[in-house]
């Protein structure tokens, strides 16, 4: 979906960093950022945590049907990370095809265009992953 | 269940498929009648109605479906309420009429579920379908449906062994249920060569994995069960209505192999009905992905985690083995027009119990389950049906 | 004085060599290889430019340094190809580092040298302490118009450099001197999707007379000869061009070897020659020095001299450039040009 400049601004920061939360009362990390943790409730007390970006496919599909504005990019590969601090996130995996990827596999963060087609439009960056060597 | 007694006393539907010559008003206002006219009813006896759709604004352009239905079924100026959960939107419409009635605050209810789709083109609707889950943390990112499902696939097949050929078998099974049913899109069995071999959409689904985009819309007329009789002979009473909610994103889940929320919605639903998985006859459930299938008949206990798989390739979900799933085609084969689906569910199931399901019809069937899940598992929707008379 | 606190080097992994694309063209490719002394270049994914570039980069020098994200006072993005014409390709680089707001950060075009100017321009503001650390990148994914020379040559990298306080650094920037001229050897118009070039006139009028004008310029000013540096990086549209001036100045091939990667990545544009000297200060030892000249059409040369420091022992070698080298995937000319863009209603 096409994103407003102000929703593409201020989610800007926790895709380029890759920022989520914590809950300092029950240890628990999320991702994306909240602002009440569900296991806690008023007991919880939720601050914003950067994740570094490394972690493990726990699962992955590739996409050769891509949604509007990833026509060009397919095919590529879509998994769900479970990053090591805690939380898990969806992102695509970088420079690979399905044949290259495993469950368990160990990642790192990268930082790529995640939507850039409307050539008039402005560019969306944002965290992907990439399989650890 | 609490309160007074609910039974559905009219069922009817349009035929699933692509509605070129019909738009959104047309679709519901054919379903309503028939469902009207199933129930004998003149029209005025209804007191209030709702309905579910997913997505009218992005996809006809239409708010306010509420307001048109009402009008447009000559219902003003009874109130009729839009009720909006993705795809479980039709089966809490429905349960927003099982609540009206068995509170005491209405009578005859009408409850409709409807989409019309295929005025966009497949990469428009895909998008829309998209808001079903997380815009801004999985669609995003490239996610698509059927990438979201691939995943709990991939992952179901990573704990439990389950193979493509299992999910084949779910999509064999529902064509063959398919192309009995004379309201279903795809009226049309498919070979298991088919379904392996198919357009792979998101690994490991294929075209054949995926439930198509559909127009279409389904319509039950709900009363009180002492008022039933003076309705119709095999009034089908509602023993259960059960809802629960879980992460709008699939990565904030516990577990990709069952859907969290649709076990709860399950596990209540057989405590109010108080009923067993075994008790159940006849299931339509949530298979908008083959996997879904093998999820869902987990999930409500059917099979074990991790047999489903197996248990589709042995035949034990066919109409006439140990469980019959999705006699009517399911959301594979007799279509998924979004918010009709729920109520297309319960459409089927009262066919089923009223011994009106023609090719498939489940032998002696007596008790009935819809299991209705909207995105990839956010909501979940469980109703137990059985014969009220 | 300043020095290179920090650096940091990225190639993408995708490859197209010379030979699939003389085939296509019906080009002999011995001769194109030799020629040009190009096996091979480096081509973005569909998902990477140089903004991308610069940020994969810019995170490996953040992690040598191992400074504070907030310490970055400057950030200059020199490169020919930022994804927008107008919006700074530094702003997201800081962003992504985590290094704003209190920086100052601006894009810089020079064709191939806007990197190496950014180096000069972050020693200005640390030798005036106007800033504790500098961050200067050259990050590129050029563009060669299909059937053009080149398309031989035109790759994407990027390197980059912290520049900060010289007892701080890895390699001490002893002296720098520029050579600057107006020479229309190559250009880009506004709109223009490909640059365009003067052919055999790119050679003497532009790169040589620039690149020795820088070296000779630095050399005297500094009363310094070949003999005592170790390495020797120039710019490097292809091989045959740096190959030309170490024969003239007498450098022996060695010492220009480890700085010399266009023939298994290709012209990286901005970040040609820092990527040949990050290759240097990959295998460098302390007390070794180095002698870089960049050239940029248009023209200019900006010469270096840099002094390993013992600092260099503790550098960390997560990430050395050869590893992204190393890491590769070839591509048809089918799937490249998809890569590229090169479709008409892509």
């Amino acid at each position: 979906m096409k994103e407003s400049i102000a929703l593409m601004w201020r989610r800007l920061p926790e895709r380029y960093k890759l920022i989520g939360s914590a809950c300092e009362n029950c240890k628990t990390h999320y991702f994306p950022p909240r602002s009440i943790c569900p296991k806690c409730r008023r007991k919880g007390k939720i601050s914003r945590f950067e994740y570094s970006g490394e972690g493990k496919v726990y699962s992955f599909t590739e996409i050769s049907a891509g949604p509007i504005g990833f026509e060009h990019q397919t095919p590529y590969v879509i998994a769900i990370i479970e990053l090591a601090e805690g939380a898990k996130c969806l992102g695509q995996i970088v420079d690979a095809r399905l044949a290259d990827v495993k469950i368990g596999d160990p990642v790192e963060g990268t930082f790529r265009k995640i939507q850039s087609d409307d050539p008039e439009g402005p560019i969306h960056y944002g965290f992907k992953f990439r399989l650890k060597k | 269940m609490q309160g007074r007694k609910v039974a559905i006393i009219g069922v009817g539907m349009t035929t699933f498929g692509e509605h070129w010559d019909r738009g959104f008003r047309d679709l519901v206002v054919e379903a309503g009648l028939r469902a009207i006219q199933d129930a004998k009813l003149t029209g005025e006896e209804i007191s209030a109605g709702y309905v579910g759709t997913m997505a009218s604004g992005a996809l006809v352009g239409q708010e306010h479906a509420g307001a048109l239905i009402a009008d447009y079924m000559g219902l003003n100026p009874i109130p009729v309420t839009r009720v909006e959960g993705a795809c479980a939107s039709g089966s809490l419409a429905l349960r927003q009429g099982v609540m009206a009635i068995a509170s005491g605050l209405h009578d005859i209810v009408v409850v409709g579920g409807v989409e019309k789709m295929t005025d966009l083109d497949t990469a428009a609707v895909s998008e829309i379908l998209g808001g079903a889950g997380d815009q801004e943390w999985e669609l995003f990112m490239g996610a698509t449906f059927p990438g979201l499902y691939a995943m709990m696939a991939r992952r179901h097949m990573h704990e439990y062994g389950t193979t493509k050929e299992m999910l084949s078998a779910v999509s064999v099974k529902n064509h063959w249920n398919g192309a009995r049913n004379k309201y279903a899109q795809f009226q049309k069995e498919i070979t298991m060569e088919d379904a392996m071999t198919a357009k792979m959409v998101a690994d490991p689904l294929g075209l054949m994995d995926c439930s198509p985009i559909t127009d279409g819309a389904a319509a039950v007329i709900l009363a009180p069960i002492e008022k039933a009789a003076s309705y119709t002979k095999k009034p089908v009473e509602i023993v259960a209505s059960e809802q629960a909610s879980g992460t709008l994103a699939l990565h904030s889940r516990k577990s990709l192999t069952s859907i969290e929320a649709a076990k709860i919605a399950g596990a209540k639903a057989y405590k109010t009905a108080g009923l067993t998985p075994k008790d159940i006859d006849v299931a339509e459930v949530h298979d908008c992905f083959t996997i879904a299938e093998i999820i869902a008949t987990e999930d409500l206990g059917f099979f074990k985690p991790g047999e489903s798989g197996p248990a589709a390739l042995a035949g034990k979900t066919r109409f006439d083995a140990e469980i019959a799933i999705n006699t009517s085609g399911g959301l594979k084969a007799a279509g998924h027009p979004v918010g009709a689906t729920g109520i297309k569910q319960a459409c089927e199931i009262a066919w089923q119990l009223r011994g009106e399901g023609e090719g498939t019809q489940v032998k002696d069937a007596k008790i009935g389950l819809t299991h209705n899940v909207g995105g990839s598992g956010a909501t979940a929707v469980v109703h137990i049906y059985k014969q009220g008379w | 004085m300043s020095g290179i606190v920090g650096y940091g080097a990225y190639v993408p992994k995708y490859r197209i060599k010379s030979e699939t694309i003389a085939e296509v063209w019906g080009e002999d490719p011995d001769r194109i290889k030799e020629g040009l002394g190009i096996l091979e270049k480096a081509v973005p994914a569909i998902d990477e430019d140089a903004t991308t570039l610069a940020v994969e980069a810019a995170r490996i020098a953040m992690k040598r340094a191992g400074i504070p994200r907030d310490s970055i006072g400057a950030l200059y993005v020199g490169s020919e190809s930022h994804p927008y014409a107008v919006k700074p390709t530094a702003c997201a680089v800081a962003q992504a580092l985590g290094a704003v707001p209190n920086l100052t950060a601006a894009d810089l075009e020079f064709a191939c040298k806007a990197g190496t100017a950014g180096i000069q321009m972050c020693m200005g503001m640390v030798d005036s302490k106007m800033i504790h650390y500098g961050m200067a990148i050259g990050s590129d994914t050029a563009q060669g118009r299909p059937g053009d020379a080149l398309e031989y040559s035109a790759a994407a990298g990027a390197a980059a450099y912290i520049i900060g306080p010289n007892d701080e650094s890895m390699a001490i920037l002893e002296d720098t001197l520029s050579y600057t001229t107006d020479t229309p050897d190559f250009w880009r118009r506004p709109k223009a999707d490909f640059p365009s070039h003067g052919g055999r006139f790119t050679g003497p009028p532009a790169y040589f007379k620039h690149v020795m004008g820088a070296f000779y310029g630095l050399m005297q000013k500094m009363d310094e000869k070949v003999e005592n540096y170790d390495y020797f990086v120039f710019h490097q549209p292809n091989a045959k061009f740096p190959q030309a001036v170490a024969k003239q100045l007498k450098i022996p091939k060695e010492k220009l070897a480890d700085g010399l990667i266009v023939p298994i990545i290709g012209n990286t544009y901005s970040a040609a020659s820092p990527l040949g000297l990050a290759n240097v200060l990959d295998k460098a030892e302390p007390g070794q020095r180095i002698f870089m000249v960049s050239f940029g059409s248009g023209a200019g040369s900006d010469a270096f001299s840099i002094k390993v420091t013992d600092k260099i022992k503790n550098r960390d070698r997560a990430y050395p450039l050869s590893k992204f080298i190393n890491e590769k995937e070839y591509l048809s000319y089918a799937i490249y040009s998809k890569l590229k863009g090169n479709y008409k209603g892509m």
